[in-house]
């Protein structure tokens, strides 16, 4: 299969890469994908207190598609603020790495992945709020 | 010896061609085109002739008694359609039971289907977790109605390497006609056709270093006589069973091709065994949690078909761009569903996901594997690093335990 170039580019030299603290309250981890797939995609964010993803890391079991499509959500959430980041969709993705139609699916694991960090999140702020309460 | 990009370790999907074998084809494409037809002038005979030729070599290759028995097709594919569909429909009468294995290759399974679509029955047995087919299993799912067994020498994946001289035995006893396709094994692993009781065998050119287009399908022509309908009508060619005017320079590629193996084939197979063994010692030594799929006993010299836990094949296979090789990782095709020959052996779908085929051959050096080693050991690493399934492994999850949400 011929990959675009930027989807050689972020594979080659995936942004990002790395873990958060998970125990953080800040941080919002989002693990998608399952192994028997051939895909799984750990996307996290770190949001500051005005609501801004200040840092955004990934670690991705899949093809090369798979980490292009992770590496570049990331780069697309870090300094957005966490609503700007959850209205991001699959198709963004598809289009800017010319992603062909059997690799879709890697880009909705990516927005399935910024979404489930993001509900991590909310729910860690929720429960920070009952505990304060 | 300098190392020149890109590797090519993929040698099950297909070889070079020997520049010996391209010398011996290259006057049979300007001065000597005659039709092997042709029976009223020079031009024909010496096609003939040069036919004639490479089918003794090839008869010889498989320990076939007569070189009548070799009837020359464009390629395994359909040595395969033309056997198994020919056996199937000349022996309507007799049975229409068949029975092959489930880790064949597609042009074997893909005719069963359609056979058992008109009115076949067809039994596909399991393999043991190595790739081997059990013999008595063989025997066990023979019926009455049983008119052919179908079981290929290797295995175009895992390179395991069945029991056909066992499962012979049987066949023959049985009085049921065997058929393999020999195209991965032939020059690469004994096999003698006479020996193990084979009745049909397709082999092919470009699996041992000759063109592409050209291969054959052996036919027993004493006890038992084997009959097939034939699958391509026209001038008669090949005793009817084979009709369209031969690939003469082809034929005379694969029939050279086969005059090598015949040569040299057993000392390659030690060299190639032992650059095998080199890299499969230098990769599972400097990385844990590797697999390797099928019997490391029973396997093509050439074939090392190995899982990287926690690593997906096709970004494996990105990672290492300047060596060609191949994946069980079914990304690159439309189902994305992992290889059924690993399925078939149970290995799990993540270390299906995650297995990559070395295919070693003829034109590889010692020099070519240590580089192509170096390189995995370092992108293993590298793509480890940046799976979450490797940190978590190293955290002590067990995956297994995981609640995974499949797409």
């Amino acid at each position: 299969m011929a990959y675009s170039e930027k989807v050689i580019e972020h594979a080659e030299n995936p942004r990002n890469v790395g873990t958060l603290d998970k125990d953080d309250p800040s941080v919002g981890t989002g693990l998608v994908g399952a192994p028997a797939c051939g895909d799984v995609m750990r996307l996290q964010i770190k949001v500051s207190d005005e609501g801004v993803i200040e840092d955004a890391k990934f670690k991705t079991f899949g093809c090369g598609s798979a980490i292009a499509s992770s590496s570049l959500a990331t780069e697309w959430i870090k300094g957005k603020k966490v609503e700007e980041a959850e209205a991001i969709r699959n198709v963004d993705i598809v289009n800017e790495l010319n992603l062909p139609p059997v690799k879709i699916h890697c880009s909705v694991l990516a927005e399935d992945a910024i979404k489930s960090a993001i509900a991590d999140y909310r729910a860690k702020q929720a429960a920070k709020r009952c505990a304060a309460e | 010896m300098a190392i020149t990009l890109p590797i090519f370790m993929d040698y099950h999907s297909t070889t070079p061609v020997d520049p010996r074998v391209l010398e011996a084809m290259m006057p049979y494409f300007t001065q000597k085109f005659g039709n092997a037809a042709s029976r009223s002038h020079a031009f024909g005979w010496s096609a003939e002739e040069a036919v004639d030729y490479a089918r003794e070599k090839i008869a010889k290759l498989i320990g076939a008694q007569s070189e009548k028995e070799i009837v020359f097709t464009s390629g395994a594919t359909e040595s395969n359609n033309a056997a198994i569909k020919g056996v199937a429909e000349f022996y309507r009468d007799k049975g229409n039971h068949i029975i092959t294995t489930v880790i064949e290759h597609k042009a074997v399974l893909d005719t069963c289907k359609k056979l058992e679509k008109e009115g076949f029955s067809v039994t596909y047995l399991p393999v043991s977790s190595d790739g081997r087919v059990d013999p008595a299993a063989v025997e066990a799912a023979i019926t009455d109605k049983t008119i052919l067994v179908s079981v290929m020498l290797a295995n175009n994946e895992i390179g395991t390497i069945q029991p056909m001289a066992e499962i012979g035995a049987i066949t023959r006893a049985k009085g049921v006609l065997l058929h393999t396709d020999a195209v991965q094994g032939v020059g690469k692993t004994p096999f003698d056709v006479q020996a193990m009781n084979v009745d049909l065998a397709s082999i092919t050119a470009h699996k041992m270093y000759g063109p592409k287009g050209v291969g054959a399908l052996y036919v027993r022509r004493s006890k038992p006589r084997v009959r097939i309908v034939s699958q391509m009508d026209g001038g008669g060619h090949e005793r009817g069973m084979r009709s369209g005017t031969l690939n003469v320079p082809g034929i005379v590629g694969f029939g050279k091709a086969a005059e090598i193996m015949l040569e040299e084939g057993p000392a390659e197979q030690i060299r190639v065994r032992a650059l095998r063994e080199r890299l499969r010692t230098k990769l599972q030594s400097a990385l844990e949690e590797t697999s390797i799929n099928g019997s490391l006993e029973y396997r093509l010299a050439g074939n090392l078909n190995i899982s990287f836990a926690f690593v997906e094949g096709e970004a494996m296979m990105m990672a290492i761009k300047d060596v060609a090789v191949s994946s069980g990782s079914a990304c690159t095709s439309a189902s994305l569903e992992p290889s059924y020959v690993l399925r078939a052996l149970g290995v799990g779908d993540e270390l299906a996901h995650s297995s990559i085929r070395f295919g070693l051959g003829r034109f590889n050096t010692e020099e070519e594997v240590d580089y192509v080693a170096n390189l995995v050991i370092e992108k293993v690493k590298h793509l480890r690093n940046m799976s979450p399934l490797y940190e978590m492994h190293k955290e002590g999850i067990d995956l297994k335990s995981v609640a995974w949400v499949a797409h």
